[in-house]
């Protein structure tokens, strides 16, 4: 019965999974942009964030319950498994999108509160009612909303933006596309059974992981762009290249597989590799900024 | 679901089921209450670090 659901019902709605990622970049850019924040004012904002985030979250269980219910990965949600009605779970989305946008806007500044209520719009609106059921580029554009969340640290310390912030915004923009379509290559039928137009539904494998290649050069030599132009030192470029060439290596042998069940997992390997890529790619980056600038490591 | 089936089938849940019910309920009013006071409190602490250092610091 929807009115029926468990605290864990409204918590599944957040998408606490997608929220880490969320929240990790999100910390790196407040904690690397210059000046200083008040911490329990970061706290807020990082918590304001994660709401946001998850706002949109239940805002795309609430547009999306139909699809959900076909594929095998999503059928449990809460709404799909009749546990929240998709109701509850439009007004739990828009309360949190207003409140988290209000409670940033007050705490820290408006630049980042309009930046935290954009990337609610973004991922609910252009992504989810548009983008998703229309275009095998869906994730390729959509992929911006969960790029912004270090631009909106970055702008609650600063209440600018920044060329680093959007150095930050790009590594996240480029490595979504190789991410997103490793994971439809071995969940394609899903994608397919529910009518989401994912890349490899529309073109085929062989152009699919052609341009997961591609992208992930793309990627790759973004995440050099913090050493070229001389915010990171040796530590996290270090870890760019090493990083960036598994990746590279991981998505060239994907290129290669031919063979079904080779290839998927493949594509399952590459998946996995590209979460862990950017919480090391930005935990470097945070690592190397901080030494910087309070362990007297020079750049 | 008419009215009058809707009531019979709340007549004929079992004393389990009941309380399964009550429990899920009161865990989310519980739920809800920590998250008001941790919103009231939030604003309050806000409120002090916004106002900074010079609190006390004015004419009177």
């Amino acid at each position: 019965m929807a009115g029926e659901a468990r605290v864990e019902d409204y918590l599944a709605l957040l998408k606490p999974s997608v929220m880490q990622l969320v929240v990790f970049t999100a910390i790196v850019g407040l904690i690397v942009a210059p000046g200083g924040i008040n911490p329990f004012i970061g706290i807020i904002a990082i918590a304001c964030i994660a709401i946001g985030a998850g706002a949109s979250g239940a805002l795309n269980m609430w547009y999306d319950a139909d699809i959900d219910a076909i594929m095998s990965r999503t059928q449990n949600r809460p709404i799909p498994a009749g546990r929240i009605s998709k109701e509850e779970a439009l007004v739990f989305g828009l309360v949190l999108s207003v409140f988290s946008v209000a409670l940033l806007g007050l705490a820290t500044n408006w630049v980042a509160a309009a930046l935290l209520a954009f990337t609610i719009f973004f991922y609910a609106v252009i992504y989810t009612m548009w983008l998703k059921r229309s275009t095998p580029q869906n994730i390729v554009i959509g992929g911006a909303a969960g790029a912004f969340p270090p631009v909106v640290g970055w702008a609650a310390v600063t209440g600018t933006i920044s060329f680093e912030s959007v150095v930050l915004f790009l590594i996240i923009f480029l490595w979504t596309p190789p991410h997103f379509w490793a994971l439809a290559l071995y969940k394609q039928s899903d994608y397919g059974a529910a009518g989401v137009p994912m890349m490899p539904n529309v073109v085929g494998d062989a152009s699919t992981k052609l341009q997961i290649f591609v992208y992930t050069l793309l990627l790759a030599a973004s995440a050099m762009l913090p050493a070229w132009f001389g915010f990171a030192g040796w530590i996290y470029t270090t870890v760019a290249v090493i990083t960036g060439a598994s990746f590279i290596l991981l998505a060239w042998r994907l290129l290669r597989t031919n063979e079904d069940v080779a290839m998927r997992k493949s594509a399952r390997t590459l998946f996995n590799y590209s979460l862990s890529y950017l919480f090391i790619v930005f935990f470097a980056f945070m690592t190397d900024n901080l030494l910087t600038r309070f362990g007297g490591f020079a750049g | 679901m008419s009215a009058p089936d809707e009531i019979r089938s709340i007549e004929a849940e079992s004393p389990e089921a009941v309380a399964a019910r009550n429990k899920v309920r009161r865990r989310r009013s519980i739920a809800l209450g920590v998250a008001l006071a941790l919103f009231a409190l939030t604003f309050y602490v806000l409120t002090i670090v916004k106002m900074g250092p010079a609190l006390f610091d004015r004419a009177l």
